[in-house]
């Protein structure tokens, strides 16, 4: 169900992702005292290389990290096996990484 | 030392996986009683089908783990006054193991487990070596000893609920075992071990949760081995050895 590689590329995502929400939170925070516009944000963020590379790893470690999860939840817990469960957890992955996909290119490159 | 001039009640599971039921028993209670105390005149005294198991009474053989009030424990080392609720003992076999009958488990599967994780030493020198010392002191020596206590009771695999959603996962006992050998400087297996504690059923499967830290009637701690086992594995990863 778990092989060592999906277990491997759960913690590693993983440790890529934990930086990043640090890095996201505290800029959020920082960010908007005094206030905040949509516009503003979309100022600092459109065309820029930097934010598209953050979020745009964080999505795709966000799919990753999501999908695996949710492979061993429906293993132990939904008792899907075989094809079923290779569908579920690409099926989830892939998604997840086209609306994360979608929110980068809206915020950085629209 | 005397009676309590009271009595126990004593709700037992009987049958077995095609059906099983409570039967109730009201036991005189002593002194210094243990539940496998209670169980032993049960079956002395009300009812001679009452299948168990037990060998040594002392808590070294790991032969009389029952699940007592909802918790898995050696029975031979359990003091009734510490666990009865009220004046109720219920007494059931080991979960996540088929019931042969009564509080007797099938532990097939649990042992089947142990040799496919590999968990038996491979020696590395023959008679005519001299014997190898091995360093009390030495870090492999000291997780190994940590965690060679393991006397094969069954407790931990029926306190895991990773065994009970995935009945492939290895449990806690054989990654144990596994892992001690890991760490013995004597053994020759260790490639072959990883890949077998990685595999289908492997070390990835534990989520940490405990349940076999906090019942291990020999207060070891099989997470904390799996745990390590998971480190060898990433670092076989990393090196590509997996």
């Amino acid at each position: 169900m778990l092989s060592i590689r999906l277990y491997f590329l759960q913690r590693l995502s993983a440790l890529i992702m934990a930086p990043l929400v640090i890095l996201h939170l505290g800029v959020m925070i920082y960010a908007i005292q005094g206030g905040l516009s949509s516009e503003e944000i979309l100022g600092r963020t459109q065309g820029s290389l930097f934010w598209a590379v953050v979020y745009g790893l964080f999505v795709a470690s966000v799919s990753v990290h999501g999908a695996i999860g949710l492979r061993s939840i429906a293993y132990e817990w939904g008792r899907i096996r075989g094809f079923s469960l290779s569908l579920l957890s690409w099926g989830f992955c892939l998604l997840t990484f086209f609306l994360g996909g979608r929110a980068v290119y809206a915020v950085v490159f629209a | 030392m005397g009676d309590r001039s009271n009595s126990i009640r004593v709700k037992v599971s009987r049958g077995d996986d095609r059906g099983r039921h409570f039967d109730e028993f009201d036991v005189p209670a002593l002194e210094s009683q243990t539940v496998l105390d209670v169980v032993t005149w049960i079956q002395r005294n009300a009812d001679p089908s009452l299948s168990y198991r037990f060998a040594c009474r002392v808590g070294m053989c790991g032969s009389c783990a029952m699940t007592v009030n909802g918790k898995p424990r050696w029975t031979c080392r359990t003091h009734v006054s510490k666990v009865l609720q009220g004046d109720t003992l219920t007494i059931e076999p080991l979960r996540n193991l088929p019931v042969v009958k009564d509080l007797a488990t099938d532990m097939s599967e649990f042992f089947d487990k142990w040799t496919s994780a590999e968990s038996r030493f491979v020696p590395t020198k023959t008679r005519e070596d001299a014997i190898e010392i091995v360093q009390p002191a030495t870090k492999e020596r000291i997780e190994a000893d940590a965690a060679i206590e393991c006397i094969n009771c069954g407790v931990c695999y029926a306190s895991c609920d990773a065994v009970e959603l995935n009945p492939d996962y290895l449990g806690p006992a054989a990654l144990n075992r596994a892992w001690t050998l890991q760490n013995d400087v004597r053994d020759g297996g260790k490639n072959s071990r990883l890949r077998a504690v990685t595999g289908e059923g492997g070390c990835q499967n534990c989520h940490s949760q405990q349940g076999c830290v906090q019942h291990c009637p020999n207060t070891l701690n099989p997470t904390r081995s799996i745990a390590g086992l998971k480190r060898l594995a990433t670092r076989a990863v990393f090196k590509r050895e997996l």
